[in-house]
């Protein structure tokens, strides 16, 4: 990871942050709405996997993309929007939080169920082969879409064929409610897909250079022929499941911790040790992304909802 | 020429059109279970008619994303009891992702199957399971009784937009059938008025069109001329062509394989009943198979499977 790199990379984080936790809020004040799963936490996995895409590739996501989307460029405003429900959202108030798509900006789906597009990305990875342009599909997903069975098919598949696609597991320890020791006797998301002959790694997720440097490997081999690749990033998440989560399953990380865990903090301090920005620019990262959510939100309240009328046209394709 | 060939061979004029269009789905390079796509594999390579393994969540989800991705995927799924397997990625996915992306997608793709009883295979590989993907808005399902509209529906779906799924009949394949040399599409959301007829509207599925008009023949010689109408797509349904029909026989009998509760036939008879309430002189009349699971033993999956005679039947019933 390059300077320049680090500094734009800190810039994504800060963005996705701000507008995670105003999220946050707007959900407890009613304004965004339905289920909501925040990032607050998996911010370096977003910034250092969208950061490095290439125009003909793509990128699938999963229940909690907000920080995916923003990541790969989706214009905050009307991702705002599409939060709030309105006209003016990305999907035009139609897709709501866990269903986020821009394919202007290649995210060309989120999903509420597990596991759901990790299929589709290789469906996407095949026409990108069968084009013969290069792309790369990458899919998010958590530890607990592994024990989905789409999942060992889709390994199987993109091993099988040498399919273009980089997995991105984030694994945080936990499948909604229940600690990942609960669910499989298997700890190591990358150990499930050794058998398959997959390039495999697992690195901090909340360390964005390691994960800057993990994903740039993977992208390169995956994208040079040599077959599908996944990532596994440890991370934590920050909140709970959804918002409104009690999460009492969990111990709370103590400030200290989190502060020595947050992957934001961690990178501004790494940042600052070499160089690579000065304390004015982290000021200014923040205070921008929060300037930039303000305006966000502003121009999500202004726009409109969407019309029964319109929801009845899209049901069908023109 | 039957059914069977003339699918297979809607597909290699499909694919020799368009680069985009390409076969997935298990065993068919070797053809299949039943001989579809056989010979494709030499045209066209091992990339375009592409072998899949056991796996069909998985593929029905690499078909989506192949076609959001701008190709025409032809997904096989070999037999309607296993595309089961495949729910989750058709109704939560491909039926959806046009509109949960405001527009922004579109899921180009056909997902070929085929049902049907007959065949003492059983009650996991003989279901007529139509009337669950008619429940789920965004698909388009089509359901082909002959090989000139299997072809021609065959065409039309893989140049639609959306997805659709097309549900072939076992029993239908390999009857001798004829083709025009000249394969034209068939257009989805328009029935055919397969034989006219003054007394009684036969609305009919797949295997139970030309069992209708078997039906049809002999009561021909009673004096009672049936109208046997194939709606071939079920979703759009062309309801306006049968409730036409209706406003001049003024009585309808519905006839499918299927179970009858919660079967096709439900649907329609709901439908016309409400639009065409004053044109009907008489209850409307469902054919359908009894509410159990397929027997194998070829004396029970016979008296199982509806027919001409229960055709005949309902109509003599409707007409009273």
């Amino acid at each position: 990871m390059t300077p320049e790199q680090a500094r734009a990379a800190l810039r994504t984080m800060w963005r996705i942050r701000a507008f995670e936790e105003r999220v946050g809020q707007l959900k407890r004040a009613d304004e965004v709405h339905g289920l909501i799963h925040l990032s607050i936490g998996g911010e370096a996995v977003a910034a250092a996997v969208c950061g490095q895409l290439a125009a003909a590739d793509v990128v699938y996501s999963g229940h909690r993309a907000h920080g995916h989307v923003l990541a790969t460029g989706a214009p905050m405003p009307e991702t705002m929007a599409e939060l709030m429900g309105r006209d003016g959202g990305l999907c035009r108030g139609m897709g709501g939080s866990m269903h986020l798509v821009d394919v202007a900006h290649r995210m060309l789906g989120a999903t509420g169920v597990v596991g759901g597009t990790v299929p589709v990305a290789l469906g996407s990875a095949l026409a990108a082969r069968m084009r013969g342009d290069g792309g790369v599909a990458v899919v998010f997903f958590g530890d607990g879409a592994v024990q989905a069975g789409t999942f060992a098919e889709s390994v199987n598949i993109a091993a099988l064929w040498q399919l273009p696609v980089l997995l991105v597991c984030e694994n945080n320890g936990f499948a909604e409610f229940t600690p990942r020791s609960a669910h499989t006797p298997v700890e190591r998301v990358s150990d499930l897909v050794a058998p398959w002959g997959i390039a495999a790694a697992t690195v901090d997720g909340n360390d964005v250079a390691a994960v800057w440097d993990a994903t740039a490997r993977l992208l390169a081999q995956t994208r040079a022929g040599e077959g599908p690749a996944l990532l596994e990033a440890l991370t934590h998440r920050l909140r709970g499941h959804y918002e409104g989560d009690p999460d009492r399953y969990r111990a709370a990380l103590s400030s200290q911790e989190w502060q020595e865990r947050d992957p934001v903090l961690r990178l501004e301090r790494a940042g600052a040790q070499h160089g690579w920005f000065d304390a004015d620019a982290m000021k200014a990262a923040q205070e921008d992304a929060h300037a930039e959510v303000a305006a966000a939100v502003a121009w999500a309240r202004a726009s409109p909802f969407p019309t029964p009328e319109l929801a009845a046209s899209l049901v069908h394709s023109p | 020429m039957t059914y069977a060939k003339a699918v297979g061979r809607a597909l290699a004029e499909a694919m020799r059109a368009d680069p985009r269009v390409f076969v997935i789905g298990e065993d068919v390079s070797a053809g299949g279970p039943f001989t579809i796509t056989a010979g494709l594999v030499d045209e066209f390579g091992p990339q375009r008619v592409r072998d899949t393994p056991i796996s069909e969540a998985a593929i029905c989800g690499i078909a989506i994303g192949a076609a959001q991705s701008g190709l025409r995927p032809v997904l096989e799924i070999m037999y309607i009891d296993f595309l089961t397997l495949a729910l989750d990625q058709l109704v939560n996915t491909a039926a959806k992702a046009h509109f949960m992306s405001g527009g922004q997608l579109s899921v180009p793709m056909v997902l070929r199957t085929q049902g049907g009883a007959g065949r003492r295979a059983g009650a996991q590989h003989s279901q007529s399971l139509e009337s669950w993907l008619c429940h789920v808005p965004g698909l388009k399902v089509v359901m082909p009784s002959h090989a000139t509209d299997a072809a021609g529906l065959l065409a039309s779906a893989i140049a639609d937009p959306d997805p659709v799924v097309v549900v072939e009949n076992k029993t239908l394949y390999f009857r001798p059938d004829p083709l025009p040399d000249v394969l034209a599409p068939v257009p989805l959301g328009r029935a055919a008025v397969v034989r006219p007829g003054r007394d009684v509207t036969v609305v009919a599925l797949s295997r139970m069109v030309p069992e209708s008009l078997a039906a049809a023949d002999a009561l021909a010689v009673d004096g009672i001329e049936v109208e046997v109408i194939d709606p071939r797509t079920l979703v759009p349904l062309d309801l306006d062509t049968i409730t036409e029909s209706v406003g001049r026989t003024h009585h309808l009998v519905v006839a499918h394989e299927a179970v009858g509760p919660g079967g096709f036939g439900a649907e329609i008879a709901a439908a016309v009943g409400h639009a065409a309430f004053d044109d009907l002189d008489a209850p409307i009349v469902r054919v359908a198979a009894p509410f159990q699971p397929i027997p194998v033993s070829p004396g029970l999956e016979d008296a199982y499977l509806p027919g001409a005679a229960d055709v005949r039947a309902a109509v003599l019933s409707a007409l009273g």
